[in-house]
């Protein structure tokens, strides 16, 4: 008997905890306006690509050589808009004011240092102040550059067998950005709906006045602690499903993997994000506290996990700190199982932290929870 | 004292956009100065908006309002040159000193330098806050806020003062030291307009603008209103038990204008024409014995607004069944003590009380009232000392001992959010009804609440005496033996009140105990006994008749529950030193 | 004292300013949380940015497979460990590597075929050299490419093998960036950084004062007084600006000391970008409270407008030039979009004023915009007239 009314109870306040987020514009905002700016801003903005560059070109040679690179230049996609300088003096304007990111110089003599065979150097400088797009863009240059080179050699001297470079890039041979960053947001946006509306309910209830309702209602703690957590773990996992069809769908990135892989390891990686959660609403007297505390968590939980910049990168010292973050655990599952087929025994391997993460903050955050409501 | 009135209205209408009929509708009235003008009615009547249309916080959608002859459309800044205005919520910087508070709306009503060290040692003095000027505006009770927010209105002497619903959730005590000062004010020239829902306080003032829906249904002296009831006001004497089956008859009797409980007393008021000789024979076989009383302005009022609203019996009786508490006592408490750091919130309380009685909370702010009923009710756990409901023991037994508690909060917390039928399923959910059985019961107080309206309504935009309706429907659902009231009935207009007493009274003729706490001396009247706690002890206790005996002297020789409560609470001395109420 | 002159009217009015000003310090100076906001967290945020943000993509994990044994393989193999691009392992499983390149563990596979040395040395057929990499992390996989070319480019010349066609190719690229030379993308990522903080603390600490003051009820009292809407404003944006330009300069001095960021321009230009962008988020802030006018709603609100656009349109991590035409032309009305860039020029390259003042002139432009609609939305009564 007991037992039934048990389930009775913790059916009524999921029941009662999906009306509020639904009914609650604030909940309901929360709910659709991030995913929908997370998945535009992340999709077609947040790109390490770079693209449309301009480019200042000083050609003091005025020779066949220069035009023909410049022309090469001119010929990509890459660089967009050009600006012919007249002299050295106009180099400093045009990079500090960065109406160009690199000024590419061909020397006096260029042409006929060339094609005597004495070979030549052209300047490039670029403005450091945008470091990786500047490296970026080197790179590419010195690809047009190299090309040529080639040709220039197969004109000179025939057939020459030179050692060769094999690229293959695996997974997303065109190394499209938004196959890194859209199969991310399905981590990403799981827990920011987790944490909201976990982190959220309870300082709702306090708000209200509500709280001391529940509090002496026959709900035991344990009841209201499943009641509570039960319907985060279901919004969260419908939420992970509408980006992984919009990735599939709208963005048309191949799902290499297992299905049930992913669902498999979904709950491991909510538990340890609503554990987070808990603790926040247990904290919290109102909303805005709660939010503020909500706003604490996600931001280093997503600066720290390999989302905006990969985690390799980091000190060292901070690379170890950083497994206590899920979400950079859940990444390597996500994309792994999205792109690369990952096999079970490495899925399993990315679990385990989580699962020490949850054993280690769910009974903590449940004392803590137990203790407030007490 | 006949010059120029001080504000005059004529033909002002305020429409609120989506509203459905207008807040306001036409109204016109002239408020004198030197007076204390009341400002009474039930709960969206338009108090607060007339309040602030003559403040200049709003535009009237028609009609014309001026103050000291500037219009409130054309020339606001000029009646803020000359009025003081106390909203709700007193307007206070809670984060700021005493003195800060001052400073601040000193400069703001530019008050200069020299000016202002004799207006605040005035003021200071006045009010007796002196000792508290270094003191953070958040950190004093709810009496000393609002006296703290009237200096703050007070600072250039206005020609009119405005305080909105000024003693709502202020003690007794509080209330009457406030009224002195504003009596003092009105002598001194200043106009006053005090909106209240205590009809007490109405009585007072010197001229009384009765509301309802918006429009005047009364304006002139109250003592007259009051006089038009003579001879309507009986007293019935009755034992503790009899008292609310007599109440219940009469409120059947068609010649019945309005009855209350008074203590021991039944007080009835009869409709005009109406014969007296019917209340002997209201008890089929009995003999009542009628002692006529002194009309009351409540008394006036309620017959004024009773055109409007029928009495209808409560729908409770049919629906609850029988209580039959397993233990003798249906609430008890033993030794209840509760420590928050070095204060001592609660000390020692005792009592006990028997099933199908109603038992009342009393205290000022922050005497430890609202800590001892949460005691009661399981949501503090105690020092020490032990409570038990039911005969079960809240901490060796919490599931069990809930399950038979009923409790409605301040404020009434529902689910704000959510539909009313949405929060009436929940709770339905939590005291473990399902199936049939959770329709049954749902429709039954749906019925019952009149509810059915408003089923998919969201319960925070309902009217404030439908929520007070849903809040008790869903607290009653699992027929619980003991029901927990906090603050019930703040805020609410008496009829409202009325309509709720009714309901518990029927719940307590079943055998359901009630506890709550309250600031309302006319509700503590119903009560068959009442605890006064002040400074975390049970100072007093009894019944509402004992207590007031208590204080009966040569210069009380007739007190009111109130006098027994300001006279109890002196007599232990004030030491009320400002602690903050603690939640 | 000018003001007497002016009449009693405007004497007053800068007395109620002053009185509010001296009102809000009081608060800010009580209320720990806004203490916290500007010290603690320019405190927290650039540590997790300092080092937690980092393109600076050096010891890349990857595997080198020998499937060839001989010297020359193991030559190769060695160059590839041995450069500080790389954290190379050596092995002979190409399908390990593969493996481990699928679990993440490295971003990258270069692979010494069988027949490297043998066709080497004939020179009959082209000796290939395989790279792998991770395109589930397109911007490392880049770096791997570049680097493995470099690297392999390198060893070719430094053994000889090159010489076979020429030491060195004809038109050589010799790379040289300014201000930057040592390409720490920190120096890039910390002023955008301060620019997040700036826009946090304006926005969000002034979205939080006005809704407070409608919630509290407070402004209901302060309407009924002869105060104007102009002086409350005023009155919030003024100490609100001193506490974030000292959080401001508290940021720039940490980012100098515990980084040991380069400051090559003046304090004074310092002072004149941030201020602009400072009065745009206090502006922004003030105008989500008028507008909300509920804390928790502001709350969100100015998180949401204050870190999203600053963090992910102002071009400080992402390249606006890159983005779609759409949001390049959004990112035109986000302020940090000018701030960003003029608060780098100002840490790596000096004061070049023709970027700093175009950027500091179209920032004031969105103040006075704000700050009028601020006060047009502002109600004079209670209700929306």
């Amino acid at each position: 008997m007991s037992h039934s009314t048990g389930i009775i109870r913790i059916l009524a306040l999921m029941v009662k905890e999906f009306h509020a987020v639904w009914r609650d514009k604030k909940t309901r905002f929360l709910l659709i306006f991030p995913p929908v700016v997370e998945l535009i801003i992340f999709g077609y903005a947040a790109t390490l690509d770079v693209k449309n560059v301009s480019i200042g070109i000083l050609d003091e040679d005025n020779g066949p050589v220069a035009r023909e690179v410049a022309q090469r230049i001119q010929g990509s996609t890459f660089f967009t808009k050009y600006h012919y300088l007249r002299g050295r003096s106009e180099i400093k304007n045009i990079i500090d004011t960065q109406k160009a990111m690199l000024v590419i110089c061909f020397p006096q003599n260029l042409s006929q240092d060339v094609s005597s065979g004495k070979g030549s150097t052209v300047q490039v400088i670029l403005d450091g102040r945008r470091t990786n797009s500047s490296q970026i863009t080197l790179g590419y240059l010195s690809q047009i550059i190299g090309r040529y080179n080639i040709q220039l050699f197969e004109s000179t001297s025939k057939h020459v067998i030179r050692p060769e470079i094999m690229i293959r890039t695996w997974f997303n041979p065109n190394k499209i950005y938004c196959w890194f960053t859209v199969p991310s947001l399905i981590g990403t946006i799981m827990a920011i709906e987790v944490i909201v509306i976990t982190g959220l309910s309870v300082a709702r209830e306090r708000e209200l006045g509500t709280f001391e309702q529940l509090l002496v209602s026959p709900l035991t703690q344990w009841e209201i602690l499943i009641g509570k957590t039960a319907p985060s773990m279901i919004i969260g996992l419908l939420e992970g499903t509408f980006i992984l069809v919009i990735a599939m769908i709208v963005f048309q990135i191949p799902f290499r993997g297992s299905f049930f892989y992913l669902y498999f390891s979904i709950p491991f990686y909510l538990l340890s994000i609503i554990a987070f959660g808990l603790f926040i609403s247990s904290m919290a007297k109102t909303q805005q506290q709660a939010f503020l505390g909500i706003f604490v968590f996600i931001m280093p939980c997503f600066l720290l996990s390999g989302f905006m910049t990969p985690v390799e990168n980091m000190p060292q010292w901070l690379q170890q700190l950083v497994v206590i973050n899920p979400l950079k655990h859940f990444l390597v599952i996500v994309k792994g199982i999205f792109l690369k087929d990952m096999p079970f025994s490495d899925v399993v391997e990315n679990i385990y932290p989580m699962i020490f993460i949850s054993a280690a903050t769910l009974p903590f955050a449940t004392w803590m929870f137990r203790k407030r409501l007490g | 004292m006949n010059e120029l009135p001080l504000v005059q209205i004529s033909n002002v209408s305020k429409v609120f956009t989506g509203g459905k009929s207008p807040a306001l509708d036409s109204i016109s009235v002239d408020i004198k100065p030197g007076c204390i003008t009341g400002l009474a009615g039930p709960d969206g009547s338009g108090k607060t908006t007339l309040m602030r249309l003559i403040a200049g916080l709003m535009i009237p959608s028609s009609g014309t309002l001026t103050v000291c002859g500037f219009d409130v459309v054309n020339n606001p800044e000029e009646i803020h040159e000359i009025a003081g205005y106390m909203p709700q919520r007193f307007g206070l910087y809670e984060d700021l000193t005493v003195i800060e508070n001052l400073n601040l709306y000193a400069d703001l009503q530019g008050v200069s330098q020299d000016e202002r060290s004799g207006v605040f040692n005035r003021l200071l003095d006045f009010t007796d806050l002196k000792r508290f000027q270094k003191r953070l505006a958040g950190a004093l009770s709810g009496g000393m806020k609002q006296k703290l927010g009237l200096m703050c209105a007070l600072i250039r002497r206005p020609k009119l003062l405005l305080l909105d619903e000024p003693s709502v959730g202020v003690d007794p005590v509080s209330r009457r030291e406030l009224w002195k000062i504003v009596r003092e004010l009105a002598g001194q020239e200043t106009g006053v307009v005090w909106s209240t829902a205590y009809l007490d306080e109405a009585e007072r003032c010197d001229e009384i603008i009765l509301l309802s829906e918006g429009k005047i249904l009364y304006s002139g002296i109250p003592k007259k209103l009051t006089a038009s009831m003579k001879g309507r006001s009986f007293l019935v004497k009755e034992s503790a038990s009899g008292r609310r089956s007599i109440l219940d008859s009469a409120m059947k009797n068609d010649s019945v204008r309005d009855g209350v409980i008074q203590g021991g007393s039944v007080r009835l008021v009869l409709k005009s024409g109406a014969d007296s000789s019917l209340i002997e024979s209201l008890i089929p076989g009995r003999k009542l014995a009628a002692v006529p009383a002194e009309p009351r302005f409540e008394d006036a009022f309620v017959d004024l607004l009773q055109h409007r609203h029928a009495h209808k019996e409560s729908g409770v009786a049919s629906m609850i069944r029988p209580v039959h508490a397993d233990s003798r006592t249906a609430v008890q408490a033993e030794g209840l003590t509760k420590c928050f750091g070095d204060f001592k919130a609660a000390d020692d309380i005792s009592f006990s009380i028997p099933p199908g009685r109603i038992f009342g909370l009393l205290g000022p702010n922050g005497a430890g009232k609202s800590t001892t009923f949460k005691m009661m009710c399981g949501l503090l756990k105690p020092t020490a000392g032990r409570a038990a409901v039911n005969g079960i023991d809240l901490e060796n037994a919490p599931g069990r001992a809930r399950s038979c508690i009923g409790y409605m909060a301040q404020k009434f917390s529902l689910y704000s959010n959510l539909s009313v039928a949405q929060n009436m399923d929940f709770f339905a959910g939590v005291y473990g009804l399902y199936g049939s059985g959770k329709r049954k019961t749902i429709g039954q107080l749906v019925d019952m609440f009149d509810l059915a309206q408003y089923i998919d309504s969201t319960a925070g935009e309902l009217p404030l005496g439908f929520k007070q309706r849903l809040a008790l429907s869903c607290s009653i659902m699992h027929n619980p033996v003991v029901l927990f009231l906090d603050e019930p009935t703040s805020g609410v207009d008496p009829l409202t009140r009325r309509e709720f007493w009714n309901h518990m009274n029927a719940m307590v003729e079943k055998g359901v105990t009630v506890v709550v706490t309250t600031h309302f001396m006319e509700e503590a009247e119903y009560c068959d006994e009442i605890g006064l706690i002040h400074q975390g002890r049970m100072i007093a206790s009894g019944s509402p008749d004992m207590l007031k005996d208590k204080v009966r002297s040569v210069e009380i020789p007739e007190p009111t529950l109130e006098d027994a409560f300001v006279e109890l609470i002196k007599k232990t001395g004030p030491g009320n030193s400002g602690i903050p109420a603690r939640e | 004292m000018k003001v007497t002159q002016k009449g009693k009217s405007n004497g007053s009015s800068w007395i109620r300013t002053r009185a509010l000003m001296i009102k809000e310090s009081h608060q800010i100076i009580r209320d720990p949380s806004s203490l916290l906001i500007a010290f603690a967290l320019p405190f927290i945020m650039l540590f997790l940015f300092g080092y937690g943000l980092s393109l600076d993509t050096n010891n890349l994990k990857i595997g080198v497979v020998m499937e060839d044994l001989s010297n020359d393989a193991r030559s190769l193999a060695y160059a590839f460990a041995n450069t500080s691009y790389f954290d190379a392992r050596l092995g002979h499983s190409r399908k390990y590597f593969e493996n481990e390149l699928i679990s993440g563990h490295i971003r990258g596979v270069i692979v010494i075929p069988q027949d490297f040395t043998e066709n080497l040395r004939k020179g009959e057929v082209s000796p290939k050299l395989q790279v792998l990499s991770d395109g589930s992390e397109p911007n490392s996989a880049t770096f791997v490419e570049n680097y493995a070319s470099g690297v392999f480019l390198t060893w070719l010349i430094a053994n000889g093998y090159e010489n076979a066609t020429r030491t060195s190719p004809l038109l050589d690229v010799e790379p040289r960036f300014w201000f930057n030379p040592e390409l720490s993308s920190r120096n890039t990522i910390l002023p955008g950084c301060i620019t997040i903080i700036i826009a946090i603390i304006g926005t969000l600490l002034t979205a939080l004062v006005v809704a407070r003051e409608w919630e509290r009820g407070t402004m209901e009292s302060l309407m009924v007084t002869p105060v104007k809407i102009r002086e409350i404003i005023i009155s919030k944006i003024v100490p609100y600006f001193i506490l974030g330009m000292v959080s401001m300069l508290f940021s720039v001095a940490i980012c100098m000391v515990l980084f040991g960021m380069p400051f090559r321009g003046s304090v004074f230009a310092l002072c004149i970008i941030s201020s602009a962008f400072l009065l745009v988020s206090l502006a922004g802030g003030l105008l989500i409270s008028t507008l909300s006018k509920n804390q928790f709603v502001a709350a969100q609100a100015s998180l949401v407008s204050a870190f999203l656009p600053t963090t992910l349109l102002s071009g400080f991590i992402f390249e606006i030039d890159s983005m779609p035409a759409i949001l390049r032309a959004i990112t035109w009305v986000v302020p940090a979009s000018y701030f960003v860039p003029s608060l780098q020029t100002v840490f790596l390259a000096g004061d070049v004023w023709p970027v700093l003042l175009p950027a500091t002139g179209i920032m004031m432009l969105i103040f006075i915009l704000l700050f009028t609609i601020t006060i047009m939305k502002s109600p004079k009564r209670l209700e929306a007239s």
